[in-house]
């Protein structure tokens, strides 16, 4: 942190005043004037909400994404099909068994395993082979898209939310002041921000499980030589696997989180991929830090882009990808 | 790019160590190739409406898109989703420049005057994203072309000024001149065959002409080609304008083709049909495109009957796409035409076997 500012004490200053600004946006009670130029602070905040919640959710989609790609090398175009199926279980799991905890097992538990499969049956054949394991997890997500449309059909399913995580809760956010002095305070939906909070749970224990555990020291050891770790007697392929594992499942996991906050579609498979392809170019290949920042500057952008200048939200989301890669092409918390 | 270079590898070590051209299958040599041509120019004596336009027409235009992504692949070693991006950018800027139903957003000029307007904005189009692109290599190039495809497709979902939105453009004007109406099937079709002609043989000469020796000087080994002096990024650029230019071509005649455009048309499934095409039929020649084409046209088009005649669900038709496709990928690098090279090769070299080597997958 104190080396970026040292190096780039400009990009350091702007980075500093654009928080300050969206600190104060945020915290402050807006003044008339700001109010009439750009509309109402609680729509506003929703929008924050709304980016940071949606960036929790893209987070969990690309860490998995970035995981195995840091680790393996291993392109798996076929990620947004995965979040899908997780969707799709959890929404079979949930609607039979009326338990929203059990859908993320269960989710888990079956993307998980079809990783696993993929590991073992596709990529190991193909190592170091780019290009050919793009075309193959392309043509995987053609084939698993038509399958889940065929045995899920066209519809849109939404997965319960629990009874004990409906409704608003209250936050200390003033949106405004009524004529009385009274403040009016932000109601946000329960179910968004613990969900956020899992995501950011979950984020800082994949960051500590690699960053203080041997298996995150072997896994880290295989990113930067994959060679010498085998030689010392690391069981690499078992590495793989589980790494492989634990990304597919996080995707899973993140299907049944957009199953309750939005909806399952066909569609969502390639949008999701798409929302993870962004999220790691802005943060970074291989980087779990890369791909909360990115998760957070482009759920962000997508929200307040759509409230603010509807037309062009997308071009805004594109924007910042061109920007990062003139930039910086390696991604901004790339390490090489 | 391990996928070309191993069926390069593969090639030369095949061929014996001397290197052969990849002329045997482009150049007239061959004389069923005069055979092809004769039969696509004397097509409209044999073939009705129907197979004129939707499945040869179709095919060519589909694989002059896709050879634009085989210029790119085969010969530049980058391998771009974002051609029929381009290519839908192009059709697109006709409907907003030349006459259609929506008359508050198309300006009404003249045939001769909008596509090549269309034309000249999608090679500044593919040559922008071009630009970015060879920021990266390899996957990354996948990746961020990608993006860019997604990008345009959602922009013109939502963007009402210029695009219609979802809507799209309808009644698209088609271009009448020297007395002719150039949408009806004979003479659609002789233009498409012109086009796809016109392109196949640019790429053709351009492969062995310096620049494009230079570009795959350049796919091959980029340093050696920096430390004799060529500009790398500049050669990877201009390829990509190239490229433009060809599927530019291919979206102004398709949207002649379907007199209509929407997003559903630059969809990102659509962007990977392309790559599809492509790496059926076979990246490392330019008559790869049109047999991905046209195998992908004949599938797509006599699929659903096919799978309801094996009492299958006639929906299934992607599945059946995406699993060919699977099996070309993992069984040839080379598509179609490198199962039937080493088909031939293997019977060539022994006594002709009775098992024809997969020829026919996807």
């Amino acid at each position: 942190m104190s080396r970026f500012i040292e190096r780039h004490p400009i990009w350091s200053l702007i980075i500093l005043l654009v928080l300050a600004l969206l600190a104060w946006l945020i915290f402050a009670v807006w003044p008339p004037g700001l109010e009439e130029a750009i509309g109402r602070k609680k729509v506003f905040l929703s929008a924050v909400f709304n980016g940071i919640t949606l960036g929790g959710l893209y987070f969990l989609v690309a860490s998995g994404f970035t995981l195995i790609f840091g680790l393996m090398r291993n392109v798996n175009l076929a990620h947004g099909s995965l979040y899908l199926l997780g969707g799709y279980v959890g929404y079979g799991v949930s609607a039979a068994t009326g338990s929203w905890i059990l859908a993320f097992v269960a989710a888990f538990i079956v993307v998980a395993a079809i990783g696993v499969l993929l590991q073992l049956l596709v990529f190991r054949r193909m190592e170091g082979q780019d290009l050919r394991q793009t075309m193959v997890t392309i043509g995987l997500s053609i084939v698993f898209a038509d399958l889940m449309l065929w045995a899920f059909g066209g519809d849109f399913y939404q997965i319960q939310t629990p009874a004990w995580l409906i409704g608003p809760v209250q936050l200390p956010l003033m949106t405004a002041m009524k004529s009385s002095g009274e403040a009016v305070f932000l109601q946000y939906p329960l179910v968004r921000l613990v969900i956020f909070c899992g995501s950011v749970v979950i984020g800082v224990a994949m960051w500590l499980a690699l960053n203080r555990t041997r298996v995150g020291m072997i896994v880290r050891a295989g990113v930067d030589d994959r060679e010498i770790l085998a030689a010392t007697g690391v069981q690499i392929q078992l590495v793989f696997v589980l790494v492989f594992a634990l990304g597919a499942g996080l995707a899973g996991i993140a299907g049944v989180v957009g199953g309750t906050f939005q909806s399952i579609s066909p569609g969502e498979d390639t949008r999701f991929l798409l929302a993870s392809l962004v999220v790691v170019i802005v943060g970074g290949m291989g980087s779990i830090p890369g791909a909360a920042l990115g998760a957070l500057i482009i759920g962000l952008a997508e929200q307040l882009g759509s409230v603010y200048i509807p037309t062009y939200a997308i071009v805004v989301t594109f924007l910042i990808m061109v920007l990062v890669l003139a930039l910086r092409p390696q991604g901004l918390l790339a390490r090489r | 790019m391990s996928l070309i270079q191993e069926a390069r590898a593969r090639e030369s070590m095949l061929a014996g160590g001397a290197a052969r051209q990849p002329a045997a299958w482009s150049a007239t040599e061959q004389p069923w190739a005069w055979a092809v041509s004769a039969l696509l120019l004397i097509m409209p004596l044999i073939a009705n409406g129907f197979f004129l336009i939707e499945i040869f027409g179709t095919t060519l235009i589909l694989g002059t898109i896709a050879l634009s992504l085989m210029f790119l692949a085969g010969y530049g070693g980058m391998v771009s989703l974002m051609q029929l991006t381009i290519a839908g950018f192009a059709g697109y800027m006709v409907a907003v420049f030349g006459v259609s139903g929506n008359a508050n957003i198309s300006l009404g000029w003249p045939w001769w005057l909008a596509p090549p307007m269309a034309l000249v904005l999608a090679v500044l189009f593919g040559t922008l994203g071009g630009a970015l692109a060879v920021r990266t290599e390899g996957i990354y190039t996948i990746m961020i072309t990608l993006a860019i495809g997604a990008a345009f497709y959602y922009f013109t979902n939502q963007n009402w000024a210029i695009f219609n939105g979802h809507t799209g453009i309808n009644t698209i004007a088609t271009p009448h001149f020297l007395g002719v109406d150039w949408r009806m099937d004979v003479a659609f079709y002789y233009l498409t065959l012109a086009v796809a002609a016109l392109c196949y043989f640019a790429v053709l000469y351009l492969s062995r002409a310096p620049f494009g020796l230079a570009l795959q000087g350049v796919r091959d080994n980029p340093r050696r080609m920096a430390a004799l002096g060529f500009n790398v990024n500049a050669h990877r650029i201009a390829a990509y304008a190239f490229a433009a230019l060809i599927a530019g071509m291919g979206g102004v005649l398709q949207v002649w083709n379907y007199r209509q455009i929407s997003p559903g048309s630059v969809a990102v499934e659509r962007c990977i049909d392309i790559l599809i095409v492509a790496v059926v039929g076979g990246i490392t020649r330019p008559v790869g495109p049109y047999i991905g084409a046209f195998i992908f046209v004949i599938l797509r088009t006599f699929a659903l009957d096919f799978l309801v005649k094996v009492g299958l669900d006639g929906n299934r038709f992607r599945l059946l796409i995406g699993l060919g496709f699977l099996a070309i990928v993992f069984w040839s690098s080379d598509g179609v035409i490198g199962l039937y090279e080493r088909w031939r090769r293997r019977s060539e070299a022994s006594e002709p076997r009775s098992r024809p080597g997969g020829h026919g997958h996807g």
